[in-house]
């Protein structure tokens, strides 16, 4: 393990991204095996797939809006690995971020920008709030967090239902949703700028998400705290012995990374929703940051372009049934490569027994 | 070793970015463009068993009726946030006409028809976009249709109890409950209305138990007008073998033993007449109401399980809303006005 030692660059051409190319690769073969058996010619498909993502400047803006929810989400859920914790309920943190942004933009009168910025503390101390809450539970009462992460999200999902529907938020219209927020509290950049890229959500979040990226790879790379983190993350009984505490760590880690879940609901109601609807199912955001952080390979840069990888895909799916084709075909897809990169120790250890026992 | 299969993996990604290639060379080559229809579901789906695939029913008839002169084709919103995308992707594709299905994306149909003056829209179940000269707002009697299977419900109990599950408490969702216990009440006055709010269209679980609390209670006939979350409704009805009534398509074949009839709400129709009116360039803009009177709400034609007298009575109090003579509450106060406040879920 001398990961320490390497350049971003060096960490980022890891051999996992290798893996990681493989199981795009096997993603998208078996999704045009699919594609081939409900007989939908699988060129025709990913051609509608990739040209409506990216053959216009538009197109692009529209993939880089809906990657950015993800990169964060992704982030959130990559710095909770780097210390052996599985957010899995960046889910819950992502909803009580939107709630919480929701209401500081709704409620709350403030001048531009300033708005902003107070919606994004208050979704990060809401879903950092919310990671902590599992962190406390897991540290004195020994909860396993995969449990208590899927019942918060559980309790968020529910909590936004009921929050949706109170009178000083419920919007007026006959619509089952929040009041749109105020255009002070909007992240989305201003006219000359939508109508130059021709998406009219085009928000600054992307460029939040990369600086959060950058101060996140920092954070785990270059500081004690991120070092304490990635020690208790390797081996917490190794990091304890060697004077860390190792429930303070996990208290840190889930709490920050329930902030960053939080900040990417802030984002996507601040640049794109602007209001909250009453859920009929869960939308995903931090269960696709989970994919997000996989493909990233946990790496807080890597994640940048995994997002931007998913929202692509995400927002190009969308069109797929104007040529017929199900848009679910891209769920598959995601869910063959989040398969092949989990077992993609499995090849790792068969490409190097092959080389005769090897080991790296 | 790594070299190699690196090198496999690039070739691989070219061949893909080939083929990617390729057929965007292929598409767009048709002479003369067909007439084309776009439609939006909201966050159900387009088979949600409900409007918005009655909806796109309604529009792949039409697609078929007119093949090669209208082609019609849908986007779906995996949540709220892609109402405005998707609408954006059907604008750029040159669509003639957009409709969105479901008030939820009142918003976006909005922002979408002031910036496109010369693109046609239309929206389900929603008028506050009455206003624009580029917009169809396409309203049902939703009441009418509840009140007829309200008076089936109430002539059907034997226990006097009948359950009615609600998805949403919205003034729209509302107009199901106001017609369809004033219908009960009109056949039966003895009887009581058990009433729930699932506060969900698409948790077919919840549905399921706040059937079940129903039965316990004694409900012999169920209404459910709650999308997704009826199904579970249906579902429990089934397993206690009591009779269950459908919302918004004929439900029947759900349970055919025990969906006794469906308060019928036309989407189809109403999304087959609006996109032929606007191929044919007779497209009006302002609310559309469809009622009984235009067979835009109905009663199921399955009516298997129904005896003979109470049909009678059904097709009697037709024509009385038709000619007037009844006149079904769909708002608050018409409704206590009326039968006072048992209705619960407002």
């Amino acid at each position: 393990m001398n990961k320490e030692k390497k350049s971003l660059i060096q960490s980022i051409a890891d051999g996992n991204v290798l893996y990681t190319i493989i199981a795009i690769v096997v993603g998208f073969i078996v999704g045009a095996v699919l594609l081939a058996i409900i007989g939908i010619s699988p060129i025709a498909a990913y051609g509608k797939l990739f040209t409506g993502a990216l053959s216009k400047p538009k197109y692009i803006a529209w993939s880089v809006v809906y990657a950015t929810p993800l990169i964060l989400t992704g982030l959130s859920v990559a710095f909770s690995f780097k210390t052996g914790v599985f957010n899995i309920g960046a889910e819950g943190q992502f909803v009580v971020g939107t709630l919480a942004a929701s209401v500081v933009g709704v409620c709350v009168t403030l001048p531009p920008v300033l708005h902003a910025v107070c919606c994004a503390l208050a979704a990060m101390a809401a879903g950092g709030l919310w990671g902590a809450v599992v962190g406390l539970l897991k540290v004195k009462k020994g909860i396993n967090e995969v449990l208590s992460y899927i019942m918060f999200n559980w309790i968020a999902y529910y909590l936004s239902n009921y929050m949706v529907n109170l009178p000083f938020l419920e919007n007026e219209g006959n619509v089952e949703a929040t009041k749109n927020i105020l255009s002070s509290a909007s992240i989305v950049c201003p006219e000359w700028i939508t109508s130059l890229t021709g998406c009219s959500y085009t928000n600054w979040g992307i460029l939040v998400a990369i600086v959060v990226a950058v101060i996140i790879w920092v954070i785990i790379n270059k500081t004690t705290l991120g070092y304490q983190l990635r020690s208790v993350g390797f081996n917490k009984n190794a990091a304890e012995y060697g004077g860390i505490n190792s429930n303070a760590a996990f208290l840190k880690a889930m709490a920050i990374s329930g902030a960053l879940s939080g900040l990417g609901g802030m984002v996507q109601l601040c640049g794109m929703s602007y209001r909250i609807s009453q859920f009929a199912g869960q939308e995903g955001y931090g269960f696709q940051g989970i994919t997000v952080a996989l493909i990233g390979s946990s790496n807080p840069i890597g994640c940048i372009f995994a997002g931007l990888f998913y929202g692509i895909m995400k927002y190009g799916g969308t069109k797929l049934t104007l040529i017929n084709a199900p848009s679910e075909v891209i769920d598959i897809i995601m869910g063959v490569i989040v398969l092949f990169i989990a077992v993609s120790h499995v090849f790792k250890v068969l490409l190097t027994n092959r080389k005769g026992g090897k080991k790296k | 070793m790594r070299k190699k299969l690196f090198a496999l993996a690039l070739c691989a990604v070219m061949v893909f970015g080939l083929m990617a290639c390729g057929s965007s060379d292929s598409t767009s080559t048709s002479s003369d463009e067909p007439y084309k229809i776009g439609m939006v579901t909201d966050t159900g789906g387009v088979n949600d068993g409900s409007f918005n695939q009655s909806s796109w029913e309604g529009l792949s008839q039409l697609g078929e009726d007119y093949e090669g002169l209208i082609e019609v084709n849908y986007l779906e919103s995996a949540t709220d946030s892609d109402y405005s995308a998707n609408i954006e992707t059907f604008l750029d594709e040159d669509y003639d006409l957009i409709i969105g299905v479901g008030y939820m994306l009142a918003d976006a149909i909005g922002e979408a028809a002031d910036a496109n003056p010369d693109v046609l829209f239309a929206i389900i179940d929603d008028s506050t976009n009455a206003d624009k000269e580029n917009v169809a707002c396409l309203m049902f009697e939703q009441s009418q249709a509840s009140y007829l299977v309200g008076y089936v419900a109430g002539l059907m109990t034997e226990s006097n109890v009948v359950g009615f599950v609600l998805g949403m408490s919205t003034t729209t969702m509302n107009e199901f409950g106001y017609g369809y216990v004033a219908g009960v009440l009109d056949a039966n006055p003895d009887a009581t209305v058990l009433q729930a709010n699932a506060n969900s269209f698409g948790d077919s679980a919840t549905g399921k138990s706040l059937a079940n609390a129903q039965i316990t209670n004694g409900a012999d006939v169920i209404f459910h007008a709650a999308g997704g979350t009826g199904l579970g409704v249906i579902e429990a009805c089934k397993e206690a073998n009591i009779y269950a009534i459908g919302v918004d398509s004929d439900q029947s074949s759900y349970a055919p033993d025990n969906v006794i009839t469906s308060a019928m709400k036309r989407v189809d129709t109403a999304s087959y007449e609006i996109g032929l009116d606007a191929y044919e360039g007779n497209f009006t803009a302002g609310v559309h109401t469809y009622d009984l009177s235009s067979e835009g709400v109905d009663i199921a034609p399955t009516t298997d399980l129904l005896p003979d007298d109470v049909l009678t009575a059904v097709e009697e109090l037709k024509e009385q809303i038709i000619a007037g003579d009844i006149v079904v509450p769909k708002t608050q106060e018409d409704f206590e006005a009326a039968y006072g406040d048992v209705y619960e879920l407002d």
